[in-house]
């Protein structure tokens, strides 16, 4: 996932670094509120630890190994703002020294890998653990499925960083600049590479590492020193995401629709005829929203638009899912007091 | 493949990465040009080469870099075989296998036909050839860069261009313990091996994988802690001094002057 120097326009790199920033001087600021002067050498330690967790080779079934980054692991032990800061340097030192991802390409991966993975990967896991005990099974799962999702969120990043090279930057005979595939192309190869092997394997490392913690050292994971800080983070996301909304009708530059979401027309255009089933099926269920445009709106204003409709309805339906889970969580929990004699 | 091959492979990933640092610092006590720069200097120049790397549209100014890049690598004493070594292999056959499809998936004019259907397209071998040349280029910059300026220096020089001291101490301290924690997870797999006779499955292999990153783990929190104290009886209060021995000299003001003129001559070429 790292992205080598020559990939990306010096303009998307340029952007990537003025994105990342703001996440790098919140971390920094909220790290250091909790550790005081244990700052340095506490995230010098945990960045070399974390630079070590991304060379182990992983044996996988069929005698091949894999790599895991370990984002999330980290974000789960010590907080979601000091992984922002230690994958961030660890990206660093492997640029500079080992030639491992660029230069000018360090903002897009520190975003991709270092603020969005762990990121997402941690608050899955807090949604799906709840308020459950720190040696159930259920935040084991939480950790796996949280590191595998980080990772796809990661990923499917780096795909859409990639896939938006051909579309903006190109030559006057259409020769594109940089990374040369578009995003039906990049996003799927992405994804799909994800989703089968990486994901797996970050979310077995994760598991496994997890479990021992459990078992051994459960005092690193009931740990809450740096957890408390995330603070205001729902503000940052949610600017996040409003710059995103905007962002959207950039889709509008793509000449095609996203892979394998044809429309029953576009697959007219493709196959020449519609599959009598997608045919019968297509009327069944009209978007109120067809095409994310809003009647009576231009092109741009109903993708902007649309965007924020989606959003919100995510993340009420998050919001659903989280108190579900949680008010479940409680329920077990009264019952299983007993449990914590064993701890 | 036998299964217990991904202790071996483990341990030749940790020894080959101790070896890159060791190598790196060495070459970079070397007395070549570019190592008798100040860092300050290369800190702007080469970097500076890699923006006109990502701006430039066409071949030229990407050939012209290489050739610089090669030059300066030799005039700094850095061996042509480490340096190709490093530059030709890893990194740029990764890229090339990505941009293969490229010359046959980009639309454009023909450039290779078959049978009356076009196979490449002139667009795809450009695009495909600027990518290899530009992630070839950086990347010879960049080791450049490493090659020739120790750590220190090179901190040193950031420090000197404001940047955070926070991050500074952070990028110096993870040096030098990734350095001791390759040397603990290298010992612990060389251990493993040595006590293993018979054979483990995967999913035990996976197991102990795990064990041992969660152990690595742990020791690096208590080490934490151990160090900080280290840190607060030898007087630290937040604050990181160093010894910084960086000058001008006529010498770089020579190598401003000619990277300037290059640089400038690039951009012109790029944009005229």
């Amino acid at each position: 996932m790292h992205i080598p120097d020559g990939y990306l326009s010096p303009a998307t790199c340029g952007t990537m670094y003025v994105v990342t920033a703001p996440f790098w001087v919140i971390a920094v600021k909220r790290v250091r509120k909790i550790l005081n002067h244990r700052t340095v050498p506490a995230l010098a330690l945990l960045a070399a630890f974390t630079f070590i967790l991304m060379m182990f080779n992983v044996p996988l079934p069929g005698g091949t190994t894999g790599h895991a980054v370990g984002g999330t692991m980290v974000a789960i032990v010590l907080g979601p703002w000091a992984a922002v800061l230690s994958v961030s340097v660890v990206l660093a030192i492997q640029a500079i020294l080992f030639g491992d991802g660029g230069l000018t390409t360090l903002g897009a991966n520190c975003f991709n890998m270092a603020v969005v993975l762990p990121m997402v990967g941690y608050y899955i896991y807090k949604v799906i653990s709840g308020n459950s005990e720190i040696d159930s099974k259920r935040r084991l799962v939480g950790a796996a499925v949280g590191s595998y999702f980080g990772l796809l969120a990661g990923a499917l990043l780096t795909g859409l960083e990639l896939g938006i090279q051909p579309l903006l930057f190109h030559a006057a005979d259409g020769t594109p600049l940089y990374a040369p595939y578009a995003l039906n192309i990049a996003i799927p190869v992405m994804a799909i590479g994800h989703l089968a092997i990486a994901g797996p394997v970050e979310a077995i490392v994760t598991g496994l590492v997890f479990l021992y913690l459990q078992r051994s050292h459960s005092t690193l994971l009931s740990r809450q020193a740096v957890q408390r800080s995330e603070g205001k983070l729902w503000l940052i996301w949610s600017g996040a995401l409003v710059l995103l909304a905007f962002a959207t009708p950039l889709g509008l530059l793509a000449a095609g629709t996203a892979w394998a979401e044809w429309g029953a027309e576009e697959l007219q255009e493709l196959l020449g005829y519609i599959p009598r089933g997608l045919q019968s099926m297509s009327d069944i269920w009209h978007a109120p929203l067809p095409d994310y445009t809003i009647p009576g709106t231009g092109d741009v204003a109903g993708y902007i638009i649309s965007a924020v409709i989606g959003i919100i309805a995510v993340g009420f339906l998050l919001w659903l899912l989280g108190r579900w889970i949680s008010r479940k969580g409680s329920v077990k929990q009264g019952s299983s007091t007993s449990g914590v004699s064993k701890a | 493949m036998r299964e217990g091959d991904f202790l071996t492979r483990n341990i030749a990933g940790f020894t080959l990465a101790l070896e890159h640092i060791v190598l790196t610092e060495d070459l970079s006590h070397a007395a070549g040009l570019l190592q008798g720069l100040d860092a300050r200097v290369k800190v702007l120049t080469l970097p500076l080469f890699i923006v006109i790397v990502g701006l430039a549209r066409d071949f030229p100014v990407l050939i012209a870099v290489f050739i610089m890049a090669l030059a300066l690598a030799l005039l700094s004493k850095v061996p042509a075989a480490v340096f190709l070594k490093r530059l030709l292999i890893f990194i740029p056959i990764f890229t090339a296998v990505i941009a293969i499809p490229a010359l046959f998936i980009t639309p454009g004019d023909p450039l290779v036909t078959a049978s009356g259907r076009t196979v490449i397209t002139v667009q795809g071998a450009r695009s495909a050839g600027l990518l290899v040349m530009r992630v070839v280029d950086s990347l010879s910059l960049g080791l450049l860069l490493i090659f020739t300026t120790p750590w220190n220096k090179l901190l040193a020089a950031l420090r000197w261009f404001h940047l955070p001291s926070i991050v500074i101490d952070i990028l110096g301290m993870t040096y030098r313990y990734i350095f001791l924690l390759l040397h603990t997870a290298n010992s612990m797999f060389l251990s493993r091996q040595s006590r293993t006779v018979g054979r483990f499955t995967g999913a035990e292999n996976r197991r102990w994988l795990g064990r041992a990153v969660a152990t690595v783990m742990v020791k690096s929190q208590y080490l934490s802690e151990e160090v900080y104290l280290a840190m607060l009886s030898r007087g630290y209060q937040g604050e990181i001094y160093t010894l910084s021995s960086l000058a001008l000299r006529r010498r770089d003001f020579i190598w401003i002057a000619f990277a300037l003129a290059a640089a400038a001559f690039m951009i012109w070429s790029i944009y005229q």
